[in-house]
């Protein structure tokens, strides 16, 4: 009985050392980076694939498996901003191309596609790749044709992918690139919305805002001058009713890429403060990051939850490419304004400084242009593409402002009771206290360079819409008054 | 009936001998160039002398092959000569449908064009022939220094669906050579001879798709982008494609 007892309790102890011993090496095992190639796949499945702003359904929580990505190429023309068309060479059809998301350890079988309409081939380098070329080598394809090759994935993490023939920064610069997502084990933590947002450079022929069908710039790529900056690929895809949406209390997390070609992102949203950044969309996490950089070929994961209504502007913050070139989006936050975290503007006074304080914006000597005579409708149409490019960032899409910063023109009593004050107001600014439909706005409007033609065209846009009392500007009246 | 067809048939193959015999050339003198890639240690290459035709080869043309020639024709191709989308564009062997006959031919694989060019006596031109005879504007033997040039040739690669144009719509080149940019790419005999047996690429890498790293290794001069997007294309391709935007020409050594 006694000799029992004394083997049950050496098998004990002997039992209780190997868990111990188990523990341990479990434990070390969690701390080092898991071998992900080693990961077994069970059963296949095609992949959801979904264009910018929208990300397919969390996958982390399932097994690895054998996923399938069919992907057709597309050159196809688009709008870059209104009036302005660009050839874009395309991964499924948006710029960026589609959203692949996959977890680690997937197998995943790529189906590369060239439409036969395409004039040249093209492959693809993703950055979630093992290998040489990151795909590239095996995936060159003409027009027309189908190119398959597999990979596992075994990095978690947000890569970008790309278009790497030659001439390698043509096909970027055109809009081949997007972001695979690599879930970790068990998925990223859960949150209420999930967008995608990608930056990009352009280099079109005509500068900022000319019109018609823009070609692609060379000799701007390689100086690095790019005319346009944009989110999704044009300017306002996440603006003019396509702002991303969510409500007060929410999580956002944004899956940031930079496809480049030149440009590095400081991206930044305006009003609001990462809690969690996956720095370089990697495993590091920052927290409470104001501006997070992207590098061109690069990625982040921000996160952020909503606490008061209102509109969140998301930029580039090297700020001129998002008040000039287009590097701009909007978050727009419904639900209940919180007093506590943000109170809004509680007294107002009017402070003036010795010296003038109005801006001006430097006027080029440019030869006098000949003044078209325009139809009514013609006036509206091309006035509504300069109001896109110049006055919609304050003024926003329906002439609504912005309260307490910028004033509405919409229904805008003080645009209707004087025309002869709104073309001043073009020409030569206008700065310090106004009341617009009884509310009080005391800003700064810089001096806008436009021609008479120009200002005609955009106040007579302005005053045909949002129920304004339809006057017509002519170059003339402006003219006059310069 | 079986009687009245084969007259026609006769009729249009002897129309067809006639048109062959019409297909100009042009006649391009011996010089040398330093072409982007294939060039070893970036030391001229000799062209010598030879002849181009002035068009490519049109949907018109070809029917007329094909007709005489039905093995080659959109059902009868053997699968080894041309893959599925072979004159994917013609609505059966014998009609190229709603497609302007004095457009260029596309859709047609390596094989196809070369025996076509068999056919008149001709021949592929090499890819060097035409990179030589394409180097040229208007005005000049070799353009490519030339901005305009480079860009008026970006600017097509942009353009879409350029293969409904109709033959001699762009520029006559110094050779009097037309639409060797502009209208379609073009079939070479030796398309892919730089990325399957160019020795220095070998001895450096043994790649044998062109892709980013590899593209520039050899490029001899970096801002030709126009000429980079050529071989990139004629590398992504095998003797057995047929592609919307890749029609041909032949050529000659001697005068034909």
């Amino acid at each position: 009985m006694k000799k029992e007892k004394s083997v049950s309790m050496k098998v004990m102890i002997f039992l209780t050392t190997i868990f111990t011993i188990l523990l341990v090496i479990s434990c070390k095992k969690g701390e080092e980076s898991t071998d992900y190639s080693k990961i077994a796949t069970e059963g296949e499945m095609q992949a959801e694939l979904t264009s910018p702003p929208m990300v397919p359904k969390p996958i982390g929580g399932r097994a690895a498996t054998k996923l399938k990505v069919s992907m057709e190429i597309k050159e196809q023309e688009g709008t870059m901003a209104d009036g302005v068309k660009y050839t874009y060479w395309t991964f499924g059809g948006s710029v960026p191309g589609s959203f692949i998301r996959t977890r680690v350890g997937d197998e995943v079988e790529f189906h590369l596609k060239n439409h036969p309409d395409n004039k040249l081939p093209h492959n693809i380098d993703l950055h979630a790749v093992t290998g040489p070329g990151g795909g590239a080598t095996s995936s060159l394809v003409a027009p027309g044709h189908e190119k398959v090759f597999s990979f596992k994935v075994i990095n978690p993490g947000l890569y970008v992918y790309h278009c790497a023939t030659a001439p390698v920064g043509m096909h970027i610069a055109n809009g081949m690139y997007g972001l695979i997502l690599v879930e970790p084990e068990g998925g990223l933590p859960p949150v209420d919305k999930e967008y995608y947002i990608m930056q990009g450079d352009f280099y079109t022929q005509g500068e900022y805002g000319a019109k018609g069908l823009q070609s692609f710039d060379m000799n701007k790529a390689i100086k690095e001058t790019p005319d346009y900056v944009v989110f999704n690929g044009k300017v306002g895809s996440l603006t003019n009713g396509n702002e991303l949406t969510a409500k007060v209390g929410e999580t956002v997390r944004l899956f940031v890429g930079n496809g480049g070609p030149n440009l590095v992102s400081s991206f930044h949203v305006i009003g609001e403060i990462f809690d969690n950044v996956h720095v370089e969309g990697g495993n590091l996490v920052n927290k409470n990051v104001q501006t997070t950089l992207i590098p061109a070929g690069g990625s982040s994961i921000v996160d952020f939850k909503v606490e008061t209504a209102g509109n969140f502007i998301i930029v580039d913050h090297s700020i001129f490419r998002a008040f000039n070139k287009g590097a701009l989006g909007i978050l727009k936050v419904e639900g209940e304004e919180n007093k506590k975290i943000y109170s809004g503007t509680i007294q107002e006074g009017i402070y003036l400084p010795e010296g003038g304080t109005i801006q001006k914006m430097p006027v080029s000597s440019t030869a006098k242009e000949v003044v078209p005579n325009r139809t009514l409708a013609e006036k509206i149409k091309t006035g509504k593409d300069i109001f896109g490019t110049t006055c919609f960032a304050c003024h926003q899409s329906e002439g609504q402002g912005i309260p307490n910063a910028f004033p509405p023109l919409a229904k805008s009593d003080y645009l209707n009771t004087d025309s002869k004050r709104a073309i001043k107001t073009i020409l030569n600014g206008l700065s310090g206290e106004i009341t617009v439909n009884g509310k009080k706005f005391n800003n700064v409007m810089p001096s806008q360079n436009l021609s008479d033609d120009e200002i005609a065209n955009v106040l007579t846009y302005i005053y045909s819409s949002w129920g304004n009392n339809k006057t017509e500007i002519t170059p003339q009246m402006v003219k006059t008054l310069r | 009936m079986q009687k009245r067809i084969s007259i026609f048939i006769f009729l249009l193959v002897h129309i067809a001998s006639i048109n062959a015999q019409e297909a100009k050339m042009a006649s391009i003198k011996e010089g040398s160039f330093v072409p982007l890639y294939g060039a070893s240690s970036k030391k001229p290459t000799v062209v010598k002398s030879f002849f181009l035709d002035v068009y490519p080869v049109t949907n018109e043309d070809f029917l007329n092959f094909i007709k005489k020639n039905p093995s080659y024709s959109k059902s009868k191709i053997k699968g080894i000569f041309a893959d599925k989308s072979y004159l994917a564009y013609w609505k059966n062997n014998f009609d190229f449908g709603s497609a302007n006959p004095k457009s260029p031919v596309t859709s047609v694989s390596w094989f196809a064009a070369k025996k076509y060019c068999e056919c008149q006596g001709k021949r592929l031109p090499t890819m060097e022939e035409w990179e030589y005879a394409a180097m040229a504007d208007e005005k000049r033997i070799d353009a490519r220094t030339k901005t305009e040039f480079n860009t008026y040739i970006l600017s097509w690669y942009e353009k879409s669906k350029t293969y409904e144009n109709t033959i001699g719509s762009t520029f006559k080149n110094y050779w009097g050579v037309y639409d060797l940019h502009g209208l379609v790419w073009e079939w070479t005999s030796d398309f892919n001879s730089i990325f399957l047996s160019g020795e220095s690429r070998k001895d450096k890498n043994n790649d044998k798709n062109l892709f980013c790293g590899s593209a520039s290794v050899n490029a001899t001069d970096l801002m030709d982008y126009a000429a980079f997007m050529r071989y990139a294309f004629r590398g992504s391709l095998k003797a057995n494609y047929s592609t919307r935007n890749l029609g041909f020409r032949c050529a000659s050594t001697t005068k034909y």
